[in-house]
């Protein structure tokens, strides 16, 4: 057999359904656009953090504590600069801002630079240059959104603390912040000079202390981590080199582009539907060709590979239609990133992806192709003479290898494409599971509608109805072309939904919406005083007590660490410091799952105390949540001691509760009896709930005025700010989506496209036997109608089914599905199919019949 | 050229053997003219896709030029027809994405691919097979620009393009009208001569039967008269 004459009759074959077959090449490249430009956009972003590598972290190594800089440390870092090494602190900081101007405040993060911060990268500011005034005085550089949120300019001065500085322009870029850090308090950046003056240093604030380093070698950064690790670590201090901060960008960056790139290849899957559907239409018009070129001597290798070619041009043409498409959206995935991005990313072409997409496109051309053409090898030569032949099923390994093929390369996509082995071949199942659901329910679909066909109803109907399950019907390609579609969609809307839902605030009268924390004790009954005398109520007034965990059951934690031979716990989990409350109640977000609560009210006012466990009757007892039990390897009996400021105390768990984090409640790891730390250093939160902004506002200003230590915040900033960044993800979950949409709309047109010969020759025929038009456009509709609606109803009950594992199993929030909205989404997916299904088979009805057996012929 | 010993064709018709040829015995000479007749359902294209190797008899054999079909296989027998045979359809049996002259280049085209370069100046073969049904003018349309009659030549043209030693034809006006019909008969009695081929015609036309050297009448599946005198 020799290729160019193959080649060449493959190429006049296609000639009548160029057209037809270039609708599916668009499927095609769709889903290497999406590919193409996710992975093209990783490797940009791979090497834009490469090269911007210290200016992630603006030196070569941090050094980072939750406390000042303990002796050892500090000593090591004062010897490292008396040696000569560049050393700059940035203290970081939440604190409520006052702008004296429009008397308004609001909580931000404030950062108190030294001299010399960054050592690499520069931090942008508008107007250009002033970050180099910073440590000229008492000024402050802001994000823009502070000057939205306090109602002032540039110029204009702002009180944190005991301190007022002058605001001397906006931040418009800091190199290795993503957009993110602001959500809940915009940066305020500070000379390091007037921190003090601030007074805000207190026991209690949330602060982070950290030193950077500029070393001579960037390797000299991974020699001084191996050296002083250990020593740093004893005193509870990190360190990150520059290397690692770039590790753990490209990682994070990496897996969330890789998880975008799965959503793209559900695009790419529904193209191939749309090759297979093509083809498997175009091959069924073509076996009467075959049959005469069997006739004429070809071989059953011949004809095959004929064909073959056909789709192999296909893939070539759509993968690099695709490649260029790719290329363009690749252009703009920065911007639609922009918010998860620690540096710009430039844009630049990546051959590798190129080429993988251009391969890829044309291997799932063929490998989908390949099911439908076996049908060419199964013609017999003896259906030229007589049509009613039937064709031999071929006994080829290929009918196996076909649909093994497409299976194993569905699933070598996601694992190539999938973040790791595990949620790759998790991905490659899920989309095998809705493949199947989709095609069984077509599947049942046409069997019940032959089954119940209305066989009374109006003759449209009927005929509509019956289109569904007729040889050549659409109902298998339009139901997993439209619902793989809705699928997507509705899973990403209805999670959205169901995580917004359980912040939401809730806005029953006796729900705080207002925070304050970091009251010191002295200052508590001053701001009680002070929510009183506003009308306000104290919804809740809640002591917060740092602690560190020293011994479990007599092992010291260091002890703990280092042991190797039973199962490690944590490191986190040992060395975090817990900020620890004590109270008589449970609240509403806690279970109690094992051992007994402290107190129980028999009657309303009067707490009794149970009696105390037998063999410690002098330990004071605690509550520890679930989880955390289960990582410290501890339950009811066991003995914590806690070191509070360097004060030790002994404790036993009495209880472990379970605890519902996802409320926007104060929730604790670690409960104590009431009583037992009454003398220990703490601070308190206190809750109340203020109607209105502008009445909020007011009283957070005569707060930070009174007490300029404690911050406020408003609940319903923390609810914005969740929902802007849900907001983001879901966004670029869409956007990829997207072409997986479009590409199912593509194969919905094409499958009108190809089944619009057979229709315009049914309709003719009826037309030619007396139906009217209105008859025949009825007919469609019903038709279009019904499979809209059973693809819509399938998508969006699969993408209801699986948001629901998702949400209740991987997030482990309650489920609620938003009926109101699967409804509308799936009236209008019905709808949407049947204004593409009638509009695509306009031609039908509207022009008389001689006219469009014309057409046909030509 | 042609030899049939025993043919017979069963096939499964809804669970049950349908027996469609009984026991056909049958010899064409070479450059013979035979004509196979008989009312329809008697088995007579079931018997030229027999002898054209189309499909495997039930029992006995076929040999086609001495070459015994049975033992091959499909792709064989397709190169056996690529390389000996010619076929003329009642429904002209057109591709109808190719030109006229594409299409009668099919056959040669297939042959060459298979690596047989016996065949040359095919273009022109092409061309002048054209010209002899009368369409030089029409070599670039397609089918459906081609009335039933030009097609009909077309595929003429496109039997007697490879050379071929053997012509099945089945019911070549079948689909035509009387003077149509008549016209096609000529060019084919024509080509056939000047070509030298063996042929052999399907119909139930007796006015086409009788341009045949021979008669073979069936009847039920059954040879019922057979006028074959083992004519060398």
């Amino acid at each position: 057999m020799k290729l160019p004459f193959v080649l060449a009759m493959g190429w006049r074959e296609s000639r009548a359904s160029r057209r037809r077959l270039g609708l599916y090449m668009g499927s095609i490249s769709l889903g290497v656009a999406a590919l193409v430009s996710i992975n093209s956009f990783r490797a940009n972003v791979a090497e834009a953090i490469r090269a911007e590598s210290r200016s992630l972290m603006g030196a070569d190594l941090e050094i980072r504590s939750t406390r000042p800089f303990p002796p050892l440390t500090d000593s090591l870092i004062d010897s490292l600069e008396a040696a000569g090494t560049p050393v700059s602190y940035v203290t970081n900081f939440a604190a409520m801002a006052l702008a004296p101007r429009s008397d308004l405040t609001r909580l931000v993060n404030v950062r108190a630079v030294s001299v010399g911060f960054p050592y690499y990268g520069t931090i942008e500011t508008d107007p250009v240059g002033q970050w180099g005034r910073l440590h000229t005085g008492r000024v402050a550089l802001v994000d823009p959104a502070v000057l939205i949120q306090l109602e002032v300019d540039v110029g204009d001065t702002l009180s944190i603390g005991n301190a007022t500085f002058a605001i001397d322009g906006v931040i418009s870029n800091v190199p290795g912040d993503i957009g993110f850090v602001t959500a809940i308090g915009g940066r305020v950046y500070i000379p390091a000079a007037y921190l003090n003056e601030t007074g805000l240093l207190g026991f209690g604030s949330t602060t982070t202390y950290r030193a950077f380093l500029k070393l001579e070698r960037t390797e000299s950064a991974q020699q001084f981590v191996e050296t002083y690790e250990d020593t740093l670590r004893s005193e509870r201090v990190r360190l990150e080199t520059a290397t690692e901060r770039e590790r753990d960008f490209t990682l994070s960056l990496d897996t969330m582009s890789r998880f975008l790139g799965l959503v793209g290849l559900v695009a790419l899957l529904l193209g191939g539907v749309g090759v297979a559907s093509a083809v498997h239409v175009f091959v069924r018009g073509k076996l009467q060709t075959v049959a005469i070129l069997r006739c004429l001597g070809a071989t059953q290798a011949t004809t095959f590979t004929m064909y073959l070619s056909q789709a192999a041009l296909l893939g070539v043409v759509g993968a690099a239609l695709g490649v260029a498409l790719g290329l363009v959206v690749q252009a703009n995935l920065p911007r639609v990133l922009r918010d998860f991005l620690p540096v710009g990313v430039p844009v630049f072409i990546e051959w590798p992806a190129v080429l993988a997409g251009l391969a890829i496109g044309v291997w799932v051309s063929l490998i989908f192709a390949l099911l439908p053409l076996l049908e060419v090898r199964n013609v017999s030569p003896l259906q030229a003479l007589r049509r009613e032949v039937e064709g031999t099923r071929s006994k080829g390994v290929l009918r196996f290898a076909a649909p093994a093929g497409i299976v194993l390369t569905m699933l070598a996509l996601s694992l190539w494409q999938g973040p790791n082995a595990l949620l790759g071949a998790a991905f490659a199942a899920a989309l095998g599971v809705t493949t199947l659901f989709l095609w069984l329910s077509a599947w049942l679909v046409i069997r019940l509608a032959r089954r119940f066909l209305p066989r009374r109803a109006r003759y449209v109907l009927r005929q509509g109805i019956a289109n569904l399950f007729r040889p050549h019907n659409q109902t298998v390609a339009v139901t997993l072309a439209v619902g793989f579609g809705v699928f997507l969609i509705s899973v990403v809307y209805v999670v959205q939904r169901n995580v917004l839902r359980q912040i939401a605030m809730d806005d029953t009268p006796d729900r705080p919406n207002l925070v304050m924390f970091d009251i010191q004790r002295d200052q508590h009954d001053s701001v009680e005083a002070m929510i009183v005398s506003a009308g306000l109520p104290v919804l809740g007034s809640t002591p917060i007590v740092p602690a560190r965990i020293s011994h479990v059951n007599d092992r010291r934690v260091a002890e703990l660490l280092t042991d190797s031979v039973r199962p490690r716990i944590p490191r986190w989990v040992l060395q975090r410091e817990y900020r620890n409350t004590y109270r008589d109640t449970l609240v509403e977000s806690e279970e109690l799952v094992a051992g007994e609560w402290w107190v129980e009210r028999r009657d309303a006012a009067e707490p009794v105390t149970r009696p105390l466990a037998a063999g410690s009757p002098s330990l004071p007892r605690i509550s520890v949540e679930r989880d955390l039990a289960d990582n410290l390897r501890v339950g009811v009996g066991d003995r914590i001691t806690w070191s509070f400021q360097g004060i030790e105390i002994e404790t036993e768990i009495a209880s472990l509760r379970s605890v519902d984090w996802a409320r926007l409640d104060l929730n604790f790891f670690v409960i104590f009896e009431p009583g037992s730390l009454d003398d220990a250093p703490q601070t308190f939160v206190i809750v109340t709930r203020v109607a209105g902004a502008r009445a909020s506002a007011e009283f957070q200003r005569d707060l930070v005025k009174a007490h300029p230590n404690v911050a406020a915040i408003d609940l319903a900033v923390v609810q914005e700010s969740i929902d802007s960044i849900l907001s983001s993800v879901a966004f670029a979950v869409r956007f990829m989506a997207l072409f997986s949409i479009v590409s199912g709309v593509i194969v919905l047109l094409g499958t009108i496209a190809t089944s619009r010969f057979q229709r315009v020759r049914e309709s003719v025929l009826l037309k030619t036997l007396g139906a009217r038009k209105r008859q025949i456009r009825d007919i469609l509709l019903t038709e279009y109608t019904a499979l809209g609606l059973l693809a819509g109803l399938i998508g969006v009950g699969l993408g209801a089914a699986a948001s629901w594992l998702f949400v209740r199993f991987a997030l482990q929030l309650d489920f609620q599905p938003p009926a109101l909205a699967l409804l509308a989404m799936w009236i209008g997916t019905a709808a949407m199919t049947a204004t593409i299904g009638f509009s695509g088979s306009r031609d039908v009805f509207r022009k008389p019949p001689l006219m469009v057996i014309r057409e046909m012929e030509d | 050229m042609i030899v049939a010993e025993g043919l017979g064709q069963t096939y499964m018709s809804l669970g049950r053997p349908l027996r469609v040829l009984t026991d056909i015995n049958l010899t064409v000479a070479a450059h013979g003219f035979v004509a196979v007749v008989g009312p329809s359902g008697s088995g007579k294209t079931t018997l030229l896709g027999l002898l054209a190797g189309l499909d495997r008899p039930s029992d006995g054999r076929v040999l086609l030029d001495g070459q015994d079909l049975n033992p091959l296989n499909e792709d064989q027998r397709a190169q056996i027809r690529a390389e000996k045979v010619g076929f003329v359809f009642q429904n002209f049996q057109l591709i109808p994405t190719l030109t006229a002259l594409e299409n009668v280049l099919v056959p040669v085209e297939l042959l060459r691919a298979t690596g047989n370069s016996v065949v040359s100046g095919t273009e022109d073969r092409g061309q002048d097979l054209l010209g002899r049904v009368g369409l030089g003018d029409r070599m670039h349309h397609y089918p459906a620009q081609l009335s039933g009659g030009e097609q009909q030549r077309v595929a003429l043209a496109r039997a007697f393009a490879n050379r071929p030693k053997i012509l099945f034809a089945d019911e070549p006006t079948g689909n035509l009208d009387a003077d149509t019909g008549h016209t096609v008969v000529e060019l084919l009695v024509q080509l056939n001569r000047e070509e030298r081929t063996t042929m052999v015609l399907v119909t139930h036309d007796t006015e086409l039967a009788s341009h045949a050297h021979d008669i073979v009448r069936l009847a039920g599946g059954r040879t019922v008269s057979d006028n074959t005198p083992s004519a060398v």
